[in-house]
């Protein structure tokens, strides 16, 4: 099913002139920001250079740490009287990023969001619960009217109270759902403690933060749902960046809307398609905030070209933002595959913590998790055993060494928003 | 023999070794009127079982569970002992001797006299073996 066929599948050159004129067009549209209009002087790029779509390689990029400091309105190229809506991303340190859209903005976004719920067999006749936060966070707002775009019946039930969300979903016969995948997780444990069957739900949109194949399984299973990979960020307006197509192996992005490449995030050499790097995105049709080869810090690739439904060129699965990722004795390491590992042992559960500490000028990496309640025995040589299967795992994924501490069935926190499970408290040490 | 009635249900409580953990555990089964007539500590890599001898063992594992505490019954078994010194080491010589290992063990010493608490492997043959060396096996209902 297609909201936007023509765009949806645009290809070869007719996508290729397309991409050139809104390239050019954002690139006049950038110039209105101080920022910008530097920049590309001080790199003598000016709209008419842009010739081909191999011509982006001239402007030079744009961080993440660039928008911080042109808080709150730096980037604006819009009066705010244009604004009609602010976001604001939920930075871990310092100020946040400030997103603003014009009504423009607003409406290619729903747009967005309703080519990716029709991509996902979702209709007018559908219940859509959407248990994202309703605030500064643009999954709420972002896929509510996306949703109502395509007709669904909304219910904007945002996060919290997990046992009147699944009240909610059985009364109003709810058939999709939206939210991150561990707060997913978090409610079909809460359903099964009700001894509640969610019947109604078909289709799970599970986003905002990596996860896995496991993940994947293990969630279609306990809720009942075909579970599809959502990705997007507020810089690029929000979810709806790119999205999974029934075949659910990659994710296509709109090539028409965003133009894509990944580079080497030490060099910024772009790669070719196959191989794993930054994701670089470069707005084709923002208003309000645009931007230029914006470095997303998340670590995908372009795959091979040709997916059954028609569709563009597809990215992998996020592995990991780049600013996820963990640096432990000088190996990477990514939540997401901590989560895999743990998915794979029913001896222990899903949720987990991370701790990173320094100990005597060494990283040591700590991970907590609960005890299956159905597996707990009563011997304490039986806890040893699974703690020792749980080392062994994450040795065997990670090629580290990891202390694995076992808690107390429930006592681990579970996040109804982005998860937070890393705490890195090697700063702490002196 | 019936060796059904010399089995005793004692209950094991997964706890983190952190500070509180026992005090919520005695309070909630005080709370319920459950009186603790022996328990144990056993402590690994962070965190611990406590083990503990109730008289009313189904009230215990109710509570406990619902409060968020994972239970389990364990079947263990009692000695009876003599209180006063070499008690202890008559009835290990007849446990040595009839070549029964102990997986754990924890005595106290009440109404009954002193008691000594097995956590055996094979329960049931070790009643059988302890029931032919003389010694004297506490049956359940004197616990619950």
């Amino acid at each position: 099913m297609f909201w936007d066929k023509t765009n949806e599948t645009l290809k070869g050159k007719k996508l290729e002139a397309l991409q050139v004129r809104r390239l050019k067009q954002t690139i006049r549209q950038s110039q209105h920001v101080g920022f910008y209009k530097k920049r590309l002087t001080q790199a003598h790029v000016r709209p008419e250079d842009i010739k081909r779509p191999d011509d982006i390689q001239k402007i030079p990029f744009t961080r993440k740490q660039d928008l911080r400091d042109g808080y709150p309105f730096g980037f604006f190229a819009v009066p705010l009287k244009k604004v009609v809506r602010i976001h604001t991303t939920s930075g871990t340190t310092g100020k946040p990023t400030v997103v603003g859209y014009t009504r423009n903005d607003l409406d290619t976004w729903a747009e967005l969001i309703a080519r990716n719920m029709t991509m996902a067999g979702v209709t007018e006749n559908d219940v859509f619960q959407n248990m994202v936060n309703y605030g500064m966070f643009t999954g709420g707002l972002g896929f509510h009217y996306g949703a109502e775009k395509i007709g669904m019946t909304v219910i904007p039930s945002a996060t919290g109270n997990t046992k009147r969300q699944i009240e909610m979903i059985k009364d109003f016969g709810v058939t999709t759902i939206h939210c991150t995948p561990s707060y997913a997780m978090h409610l079909s444990e809460v359903a099964e403690e009700m001894h509640t069957s969610l019947d109604s739900l078909k289709t799970g949109i599970f986003g905002a933060e990596p996860w896995s194949e496991t993940m994947r399984s293990s969630l279609e299973e306990r809720l009942g749902v075909t579970a599809f990979d959502s990705y997007g960020l507020s810089e690029l307006f929000g979810p709806g960046v790119a999205f999974e197509c029934p075949e659910r192996d990659g994710l296509h992005i709109w090539h028409d809307i965003y133009f894509v490449e990944i580079i080497n995030p030490k060099t910024g050499e772009q790669l070719g398609d196959g191989e794993r790097g930054e994701l670089v995105i470069t707005p084709l049709k923002k208003e309000a905030m645009p931007l230029l080869r914006y470095r997303t810090g998340d670590i995908t690739m372009k795959m091979e070209d040709g997916c059954l439904c028609s569709r563009g060129q597809k990215i992998g699965r996020i592995t990991g933002r780049s600013d996820d990722m963990l640096v432990i004795r000088g190996i990477n390491v990514f939540p997401s595959q901590i989560e895999h590992v743990l998915l794979k042992i029913p001896e222990v559960g899903n949720q987990f913590m991370v701790y990173v500490d320094k100990v005597n000028h060494l990283d040591e990496m700590t991970v907590d998790v609960e005890i299956n309640r159905d597996y707990f025995s009563g011997e304490l040589a039986d806890l040893a055993r699974i703690q020792k299967k749980v080392v062994q795992e994450l040795h065997d994924a990670l090629e580290l060494r990891t202390t694995v501490k076992l808690v107390e069935p429930g006592s681990l926190p579970r996040f109804e928003g982005k998860a937070k499970r890393v705490v890195d408290r090697r700063g702490d040490a002196i | 023999m019936d060796v059904k009635k010399y089995v005793i249900k004692q209950i094991s409580v997964f706890s983190e070794n952190r500070p509180g953990r026992l005090a919520a555990i005695a309070h909630a089964l005080g709370e319920e009127k459950v009186n603790i007539l022996a328990f144990s500590i056993a402590e690994a890599n962070g965190f611990g079982v406590v083990r503990a001898l109730v008289d009313q063992p189904e009230r215990a594992y109710k509570k406990l569970s619902s409060i968020g505490f994972n239970v389990a019954f364990t079947d263990v078994i009692a000695v009876h002992m003599q209180d006063r010194p070499g008690g202890l080491y008559e009835i290990a010589k007849i446990l040595g001797d009839a070549n029964i290992n102990i997986e754990y063990s924890y005595a106290y010493s009440g109404k009954e006299g002193a008691v000594l608490i097995l956590r055996v492997d094979q329960v049931v043959d070790a009643i059988e073996k302890i029931s032919k060396t003389g010694a004297t096996l506490i049956e359940s209902s004197v616990f619950h």
